[in-house]
């Protein structure tokens, strides 16, 4: 294992303060000088995780690349360090964003449809300044309302590396509906 | 069975929990009812509640009574939130509605496509997926809550304009004691006329040397002119011995002598 490619891709890693994708830590790294095809950096990558297995941080593969990040078993002495700065987010909000992740992109007015209730500017507005949602554009109807998708920063949020990832939106059980109607009637 | 049906409705355990720990009497309390609205974050919701709260098909709800909790609703979200008062009113009309459909004799509703329910159980059953899902994804890790990231980041620089300018009295009177005293570079130089003249000097030395043959520079020096005097002496002894009219000897000694070539 070249341990010079292991360091250099763990100083960018730490360095990057974001995701950094393989690609781009291979543009870095040759014009460094060291030559590296990705497959040696995905195998510094796995090297680096492994001699990380006794510590408190990891490499973890999100949506916008490689990061590294402190294990969630240790995150706990940290949030206790930081507990007013702790983001807290309601269930209306957590309905909202869910409701564009998986009907995206979305109409304030569609989530309205879905929730029954006014979704509030504020929300929305929380929801595009934490960078979770961005306008994909504008739907050509009578307004042209604003269309919502979610972004890589709401999949990185969650260690997610796609939106498949997401737990499976229940099936609607039609039958139940029937059987309301059969009782009902 | 008609509770297994309903229950059917209701997909997440996790809600189920949270509805068991709650009182029977929830919409009674004014207190209560603000302190619930975390919980019930939507009309639809508070639908779903009451429907498996009251363990009954819907035509067995006592409609009057949902009103009324949804009136006493009504009066607190008043004073909040308009948008919302108004969402539990047409929820509570719609159960109206849909209870008194029920009560007809039922060729009043043979065809489907009218029935009221249809639509708003369909409604709900979409909500509940959304929300059981939503539910499920608030529990994930999320970052900053469950987890950090391990960083050795650049700490982004202070804005400078965010800076405030903090100045103590003494340092305000030093610089204006400074700015008094500097010196004022404005002034003109002024440049004095040469109190001592090289013409008169060398008369002086010939005037001198007309009496005598020879004598010691530092004899025709006049003491109160200072260093000006001796400059302008040995100007004048240079110009003249330049023109022949004397020569400098100086010996081994430090001493210079002035002689007169007696050429004048």
């Amino acid at each position: 294992m070249n341990i010079k490619l292991v360091n250099s891709i763990e100083a960018l890693l730490f360095g990057a303060g974001r995701p950094i994708r393989l690609s781009e830590m291979k543009n870095i790294i040759e014009n460094n000088g060291i030559e590296a095809e990705l497959s040696d950096i995905k195998k510094s990558l796995n090297f680096l995780e492994e001699r990380y297995s006794n510590t408190a941080i990891e490499v973890q593969d999100v949506a916008s690349g490689y990061r590294l990040q402190i294990k969630q078993e240790h995150s706990h002495c940290l949030s206790s360090l930081w507990d007013d700065k702790k983001p807290r987010i309601s269930k209306a909000l957590m309905e909202t964003i869910s409701i564009i992740a998986y009907k995206q992109p979305v109409t304030r007015g569609d989530i309205e449809d879905i929730r029954g209730v006014t979704v509030s500017t504020r929300s929305i507005r929380f929801l595009l300044e934490r960078n979770w949602v961005k306008v994909s554009g504008y739907r050509d109807v009578p307004g042209r309302p604003a269309l919502y998708v979610t972004t890589k920063d709401f999949l990185d949020d969650l260690n997610l590396k796609n939106i498949s990832e997401l737990p499976d939106l229940p099936k609607i059980k039609e039958n139940a509906e029937n059987d309301i109607f059969s009782q009902a009637v | 069975m008609q509770i297994n049906n309903l229950a059917q409705l209701e997909l997440p355990t996790v809600m189920g929990h949270q509805y068991e720990e709650m009182p029977d009497d929830l919409f009674i309390p004014p207190n209560a009812l603000e302190i619930s609205l975390e919980l019930f974050s939507g009309p639809l919701d508070l639908l779903l509640y009451l429907i498996k709260k009251e363990n009954i098909n819907i035509l067995d709800l006592d409609v009057s009574k949902i009103t009324d909790q949804y009136l006493e609703y009504i009066e607190l979200m008043d004073s909040l939130k308009f948008d919302l008062a108004a969402d539990y009113l047409v929820m509570a009309a719609t159960l109206a509605e849909i209870k008194s459909r029920l009560m007809l004799p039922v060729e009043a509703f043979d065809e489907e496509e009218d029935d009221p329910r249809s639509a708003l159980i369909k409604r709900l059953q979409e909500y509940q997926r959304f929300k059981n899902v939503s539910e499920k994804i608030a529990l994930f890790p999320r970052i900053d809550r469950d987890f950090f990231t391990a960083s050795a980041q650049l700490p982004t620089l202070e804005d400078q304009e965010d800076k405030k300018i903090i100045i103590t009295k003494d340092e305000i009177y030093n610089l204006i004691t400074e700015v008094i005293n500097r010196p004022n570079y404005k002034a003109n130089h002024h440049i004095d006329f040469e109190e001592l003249s090289t013409k008169e000097r060398i008369q002086m030395i010939l005037d001198i040397l007309s009496g005598t043959n020879l004598i010691s520079f530092s004899k025709t020096l006049i003491k109160p002119e200072g260093k000006k005097g001796v400059v302008v002496t040995l100007l004048a002894s240079l110009e003249l011995a330049k023109d022949g009219y004397i020569e400098l000897i100086q010996n081994k000694s430090e001493e210079l002598f002035i002689k007169s070539s007696r050429r004048i």
